[in-house]
Order: structure tokens, then sequence, then C-alpha cells
């Protein structure tokens, strides 16, 4: 199973770094395809502007994410059964369907097909991400030492400032980068929703996989299959941090 | 005392109001203004001529004039709806019966040990979708390194030409959305409590039967979830086909592309998404439907 799930990973970063102009025919170690990848202006423009969408989105997205689950601590609150499967909604409709709906919507009240656009429409589909992992978090904190903090007289500002955001700290970390693998790695929506000038990484990478399969693809995709798991890793780091 | 706690309830739906807001407007705002465009006339430029309403965009999906004037059923599109119909439901089995032993496996570890191997199951389901994909395509196309092994190997002398195929896209789908099957499958299972297996094996049930009447009961919705998990993003794939499919294999994703793309056709396009969204529905509904069976049977037979 295992094997199964990385070996065509795995023979995709071997190749990358193939001296060859032929994707699958080794022709010995080399790092030309990343030199000659690094160098392209478009390459370097896509990243810019994946950074930039990912790291808005990843942001806004977080702060949502972070005063809803706040809003739903304790007591339930009236419409909480509703709300809170509500805020999984993006995640149940097929990416196409998202993509093609919002295009329509942005033309039809005039948000112009760029990085704005992009912004709010990547916002959207990383709430459910941010919000899951930090709901998941506050449901297992217990509030003792908010009440320890009430009963020393801390106001509920002091104690939200001093107790609370401490400890809710590592989720929100947490769930604020998987917000950001999110948005970097999202392609559908990307794509019917980036202007000329609004390119992001993984639309450069297409256009590249659509004129043929070359090396410099390979090395492409290793990038951003590299960025992806160091993000990943980094996320799980903080979530066994905040166990221990 | 009570108005005290009402002002804290308002406070905290304050809180939770702007994301709810946020989803509202550029989910539901989208999902209107799709079902208006697919109900209005096609203006000949490419837009759409708001106040003329009409459902040529329903009718072409299932009909076409021809040279006469005369209308007849068109199947094209409603093929292109089975076949992905069909690649979802064969991606659903195929994971199912790779995912259901592994998640059954991960369960019965030592707990440490469970944490990491669910953490490598799903470590690839955060890489990029089109690189996922793309790696299949260097395995499977023309002289790629599938052919490449199976010639070494003296399997086949010819190239097995795999790619652009059906057969491709399950390969992709398949391995896509694996961990979506196995992640709620073993979720269920980690609850299960295996001395039930153990007790059916006591009173003599082969290993066949402890598995169907005891350890698939226990976690039946932990697969129900997954089953929807996986059906769900492969109905609506738009990658998987456009890397490994060929122009033959259309999948639902791509005729919906091609109308705001090529054709510039709004109306039929908004049709078509509005299509595939009541198809995803109706397989959430049914998903609900029989949740709420199985916990009535379990209510009336304590």
């Amino acid at each position: 199973m295992y094997v199964y799930l990385y070996i065509p990973l795995l023979i995709l970063i071997v190749f990358s770094f193939n001296g060859g102009r032929m994707a699958t025919i080794w022709e010995g170690f080399s790092l030309r395809w990343y030199a000659e990848v690094m160098q392209s202006d478009q390459f370097r423009a896509a990243t810019v502007n994946s950074l930039v969408v990912a790291s808005c989105a990843a942001f806004l997205a977080t702060t949502l994410a972070t005063l809803a689950a706040l809003g739903f601590r304790g007591r339930p609150i009236r419409g909480q059964g509703m709300m809170v499967p509500f805020l999984s909604f993006p995640l149940v409709i097929p990416e196409i369907v998202t993509a093609v709906a919002t295009l329509i919507f942005f033309i039809s009240i005039g948000v112009p097909l760029g990085m704005v656009g992009l912004i709010a429409a990547h916002t959207v589909f990383c709430i459910p991400f941010a919000f899951i992992t930090i709901k998941a978090r506050m449901d297992v904190m217990d509030d003792t030492l908010e009440q320890a903090a009430n009963d020393l007289y801390a106001d509920p500002r002091r104690t939200f400032f001093s107790v609370t955001l401490p400890l809710l700290w590592p989720a929100i970390l947490a769930g604020f980068i998987l917000a950001f693998i999110v948005s970097l790695d999202d392609f559908v929506i990307s794509l019917f929703l980036a202007g000329p000038s609004s390119t992001t990484l993984p639309i450069y990478m297409f256009g590249m996989m659509r004129l043929g399969v070359t090396p410099a693809v390979n090395a492409v995709s290793t990038i951003l299959l590299v960025m992806s798991v160091l993000f990943v890793l980094i996320a799980a780091w903080i979530n066994r941090m905040q166990r221990k | 005392m009570s108005t005290a706690a009402s002002v804290a309830g308002r406070r905290r739906a304050g809180l939770a109001a702007p994301a709810i807001l946020c989803i509202a407007f550029f989910m539901g705002g989208p999902m209107c203004i799709m079902v208006f465009v697919s109900l209005v006339e096609r203006a000949p430029d490419g837009g759409v001529i708001w106040g003329n309403f009409t459902t040529d965009a329903y009718k072409q999906f299932l009909f076409e004039e021809n040279l006469l004037g005369e209308t007849t059923l068109n199947a094209d599109y409603l093929r292109i709806y089975l076949r992905s119909a069909l690649l979802a439901g064969f991606t659903v089995l195929a994971t199912l019966i790779v995912g259901f032993p592994t998640a059954m496996y991960i369960a019965m570890q030592h707990p440490r040990r469970r944490a990491l191997l669910i953490f490598f199951l799903s470590l690839p389901f955060w890489v990029n979708l089109l690189v996922r994909n793309y790696a299949w395509l260097l395995l499977l196309r023309a002289n790629g390194l599938l052919d490449q092994a199976a010639m070494a190997l003296r399997l086949t002398s010819e190239p097995l030409n795999i790619l652009y195929s059906n057969t491709a896209i399950a390969i992709g789908l398949t391995y896509s959305f694996l961990p979506l099957m196995v992640l709620p499958i073993y979720a269920a299972m980690e609850k299960f409590d295996f001395s039930l297996v153990e007790a059916a094996f006591d009173l003599g049930a082969s290993r066949w039967q402890a598995l169907m009447h005891v350890i698939v009961p226990g976690v039946k919705g932990g697969i129900v979830a997954g089953c929807l998990l996986v059906f769900i993003p492969g109905l609506g794939s738009y990658v998987t086909p456009v890397l490994l499919g060929g122009s033959k294999s259309l999948m639902i994703g791509n005729l919906i592309e091609t109308q705001f793309a090529a054709a510039r056709n709004w109306p039929f396009g908004a049709a078509l998404a509005f299509v595939l969204l009541m198809m995803v529905m109706a397989a959430a509904l049914l998903r609900a439907a029989l949740l709420r069976k199985s916990r009535r049977a379990k209510s009336s037979n304590p």
C-alpha cells in the first residue's frame, strides 16, 4: 500500500535530476533543469503570485476561522448545529462547480479577474481547513486555567490574551499552515479565476505539462511537492509540540 | 440572568458571523447566479442576455436539432455523464477494496505506530493533485517507465498503450483519492470494539462471517462516508481526465470547462454544472437517509 502511494512520487523526484533531454530516459545526475526553471521569469512571477495569494488567503481564513471557533466554545448557541456543518460546505461542492459559479459571479458583479478575486475565492475554501484544526484543539482544551484567571480577578480581555490565546496559538498556527498549503495547491479554481497577470504556480506548471513531458516539468513538480511536504511536516511538528 | 446569557450568546454568534457570511456570500451568491445563468438566453458575443428566460440550455443537454429543424434525442452528453459516474463508481470500488484492509491493518497496530502510519498515508494527499497525476503520466505513457519495465521483464514486446484511456483515468483517480477512503474507515475502526470479533470466533464464526456480520456492520458509517468522499471529487474531477484521459474519454469536468473556454456558452456550462451539483447532492442525501435508517434500526432493537 505504502509502496504504491510513494513509488510514483519517488520516480518523479529521481527523474527531475536527470541530465538528458528526455523525461523518462535516465542519462546521469544533473541539476541543469532546476537551474533552467529557476532562471525563467514566468516561473518566478508565478511563484511570487502563489505565495502572495496563499499568505493572504491563509491569514484571512485563519482569522475568520479562529473567531468562529471562539464563538462556538462552551454551551452551544442557537443554530450552532446548522452553522458548524455550514462552515464545511465549500468542501462538499465539486471544485469545478465552485470554479465556474464563482467565475460567473465575479464577472456579473464586476470583480476583475486577478489577485483580489483569487484571494477572496481561496479564503472561502481555506476556512474549513483552518476551522476544523482550531475547533478540534478547542474541543479538548479544558477551561480550568481560564476559570483560575477569572477567580484571580483578571478581566475577560486579559484572560483571553494571557491565557486563552497562548493555549490556542499552536492550533491557530497549524490551521494557518494547512490553509496555506491548500491554497498553494489549488489548481481548478485558480485556473478559472486567475487573469493573465496573476498566474499561480500550478497554472504555470499545467501550461508546461500541456506543451509536453519534459525534465523541466519534473523539476517544477518536484519543487511544488517538496514545498507541500515541508509545510505539512511543520504543521505536524507543531501539533506534536502542543500535545506534549 | 436570562438576558445576560442571551447577550453572551449574541456576542458569540457575532464572532461566528464573519466566517458564515463570507461563505454564504462567496458560495451561496455564485450558486444562485449559476442557476440563474443556466436559465437565460445566450448572447451571440459569448455573454448572456439577462432578461430573456429560456430552458434552451437544459434542452441542449438532451436533444439536438437536425438540419431539417426536427428535435432528436442526443445521447452524447448523457454518455459523458454516465461515463463519469461509472468511472467515479469504479474508483469507489477500487479504493474500498484496497483501503478497507489497509484501514483494518492500521487500526490493529500499536497506538504510536498507528499515528505514524496515518501520517504517512495522508502525506501524499497534500501533494498537488497535478503533480500526483503527472507522476502517473511518466509511468503510463508510451515507452514510459511502465512500458520499459514490462519490456525488460519480457512481459510484452509492444507498448501497453494505457495512457489516454478510461483505464488510465481509473488508475489516476484511484491513486488520487485512496486516502479519502482509508481515513474515515480507520476513524470508525478505531472506535470499534475488536473483542466482539473474538466473541464471534468463540461462537464458531468463520473469518468471513466475522468480517461480514461483525466488523462491516460496526464500521458501516465510516465506509459510507469514505465512499461519498471518494465519489464526489471523482465525479467532478478535471485534472485526471485532462492529463491521463484522451479525447475519447472526456469527463463532466472537461465538458464544463470547454463551455467556458472554447465554446463560450455560459448558459449551457452553467446548466451542466448544475446537473453535476444535483448528482452530488443526491449522493449526499442518500447517505443522510442511510444514516437515519441505521439510527432508527438501532433505537428500535437495543
